[in-house]
């Protein structure tokens, strides 16, 4: 008698832990071997390039706050630099290093979740109570300088809000001295533990070609050997300033992406130090008064600089009409925004490029011929946050 | 290509016919194409050894209810060896069909689902053509310049029935889209007079 061959569906979320998110992910298995997985997105889809539309450009910078929720700031550095680069507006030097130094912040933040999540995954819990605690202090650092943990809306065309309140840049040092020794921790319970690498090791192999072709960035494309970041081939801000190394993977598996990580939080420690040593005294934001608000003191005496506020917190500013892509090294890869402007106060269309979007696009030809128990550890090392890919 | 400029020269010599326009601006090339010619320009900038364009970073329309020839696609790809961004762009009617490009680039696949999805157009050799943020049975293409804000319909969870249910939108108000235009700099004819 023949045998037959008969493959079950099986629906994994969209409620489950290891989704991290809303994903809805069908999976055809034959017993335990995955054989095709089609991921259903767009359960957190809020029509965000659809409302920014509709939005002044200094209106549609929250929306950044919540694609990638994990490291806020970073998008809305995109979008800033989009606008600053059709306007031609120079940034002040001490507002770059601002920028960068929650940027770094914000990588920190995302490697921190998506490390001790992907050791959830794989059966280690106590990595995420060790992680959580630091993301805590680094949230503060957020809410101290923005007014919130999260939703940051900090980083604005042609500089950033507010200059750091006092006693903030020490207490950043202060971090950067103690968080070395929690990655190290970190390190101990999973970097030689044997059940993180029997899970991790030879899981989810991107060769090179792959990594191009199925368009990934970040972490995913450095983890398979390819020296790529845009903080060094394409620098934006005061990135060319500071000194880093570029952490990069030979096999491609999972677990060299969680190794790329850590390192990459080393880095970001550093870049972080520089910037505060580095960090000259001085504005925070451009002193066009078309874009930037004027300071609050001002308000209570010159007609103008009301005028100004008023016309810059309801018409907002126009930007002339142009097309652009802007590009930054998010987190989890490129993130780019492709914004047209039409000469009005709102984009005519603003197209957000999320990295975890084809970073997940790739799931099926991860995931194919694994067994089920890795789809959690492949999902884990992607590092998807549905905030950036529903939109 | 060492240059952009370079590669502006070499692109427009080998591909003549198909190339409409092209510009340099924000470090990057725009090259503006006819919707036939799209598999052709792109196969050759991905192969071609003096660009390597080898990787493809997203596919967007843009939406111009006034023109005749509504949408513009627009394909963003990056060359890591010679670290360069190009942005094709080509126009194309409601109703014309685009080459689709997942058999060049695998990771094209959800990028054009996408643009279905947002926009309505369609894809020619596509594998799977399906929506893919908007809800299960969707109606409508929400990126598109007339479709509205708020939507055509709302959920909620109905008591009777015991599940979630669909609605027509209603609104307590009507959704104000504000003119901004200062009436000293915005209006058309102080514009016109100032330019006498």
């Amino acid at each position: 008698m023949p045998k037959k061959n008969k493959t079950l569906n099986l629906n994994f979320g969209p409620q489950h832990p290891a989704a991290h998110g809303v994903l809805r992910l069908i999976l055809e298995l034959d017993g335990e071997v995955v054989e095709k997985a089609d991921p259903h997105i767009g359960l957190l889809h809020r029509g965000t390039e659809k409302l920014i539309e509709n939005k002044t450009y200094m209106q549609a910078v929250p929306y950044f706050d919540r694609l990638d929720y994990v490291a806020p700031m970073n998008q809305e550095h995109a979008f800033a630099l989009a606008i600053e680069k059709i306007l031609k507006i120079e940034v002040p030097a001490r507002a770059q290093f601002i920028r960068v130094m929650f940027c770094e912040i914000g990588r920190i933040l995302s490697h921190i979740l998506n490390i001790t999540t992907h050791a959830l995954d794989v059966g280690a819990l106590t990595p995420s109570l060790w992680g959580f605690e630091e993301r805590e202090t680094l949230m503060t650092f957020y809410e101290r300088v923005s007014g919130s943990r999260l939703h940051a809306n900090y980083i604005r065309a042609g500089g950033v809000h507010k200059d750091l309140p006092r006693g903030l840049d020490n207490d950043i040092a202060k971090f950067c001295e103690t968080f070395p020794k929690i990655i190290n921790d970190l390190e101990t319970l999973l970097t030689d533990n044997r059940i993180f690498k029997q899970r991790n090791v030879d899981i989810g192999i991107v060769s090179k070609e792959d990594a191009l072709d199925y368009s990934f960035s970040g972490v995913m494309m450095r983890g398979s050997g390819i020296p790529w970041d845009l903080r060094k081939s394409q620098p934006y801000d005061c990135y060319n300033q500071v000194n880093f190394k570029i952490p990069i993977g030979k096999n491609g598996d999972c677990y060299d992406r969680y190794l790329c990580r850590i390192e990459e939080m080393k880095e970001s420690v550093e870049i972080i130090k520089q910037c505060l040593s580095m960090m000259p005294k001085g504005a925070v934001k451009s002193e066009d008064a078309k874009i930037t608000p004027p300071p609050k003191k001002e308000l209570k005496e010159s007609m103008e600089a009301l005028i100004h506020h008023f016309k810059l917190f309801t018409e907002g500013y126009r930007v002339e009409k142009d097309e652009i892509y802007t590009a930054v090294e998010a987190p989890k890869g490129e993130f780019g925004v492709y914004l047209i402007s039409d000469g009005t106060n709102k984009p005519y269309k603003c197209k957000i490029r999320a990295p975890g979007f084809s970073h997940l696009q790739a799931m099926d030809y991860l995931i194919k011929g694994h067994m089920l128990a890795d789809v959690p550890a492949v999902l884990g090392s992607l590092d998807v946050v549905f905030g950036e890919i529903d939109r | 290509m060492k240059s952009l400029s370079d590669l502006e020269k070499k692109i427009n010599s080998e591909l003549t016919t198909k190339i409409n326009d092209s510009n340099i601006s924000h470090e990057q090339l725009y090259l503006s194409i006819d919707n036939e010619d799209l598999l052709d320009v792109i196969l050759f900038l991905k192969i071609n050894n003096d660009t390597k364009f080898k990787q493809l970073i997203d596919i967007t329309a843009v939406d111009y209810p006034e023109n005749s020839k509504r949408f513009k696609m627009i394909y963003l790809l990056l060359s890591h060896q010679f670290n360069q961004r190009i942005v094709i762009s080509c126009l194309i009617n409601e109703n014309e069909v685009v080459s689709s490009l997942t058999k060049i680039f695998p990771s094209a696949n959800w990028m054009e689902r996408e643009v279905f999805d947002m926009y309505g157009v369609k894809f020619k050799d596509h594998p799977d053509l399906r929506r893919i943020l908007t809800d299960y049975d969707f109606k409508g293409f929400p990126l598109r310049k007339d479709f509205p804000l708020t939507g055509h319909t709302e959920v909620r969870y109905s008591e009777d029935q015991k599940k979630v249910i669909y609605e027509p939108v209603k609104l307590e108000q009507n959704y104000r889209n504000f003119d901004y235009q200062s009436p000293w700099e915005g209006t058309k004819y102080i514009k016109e007079k100032t330019k006498e």
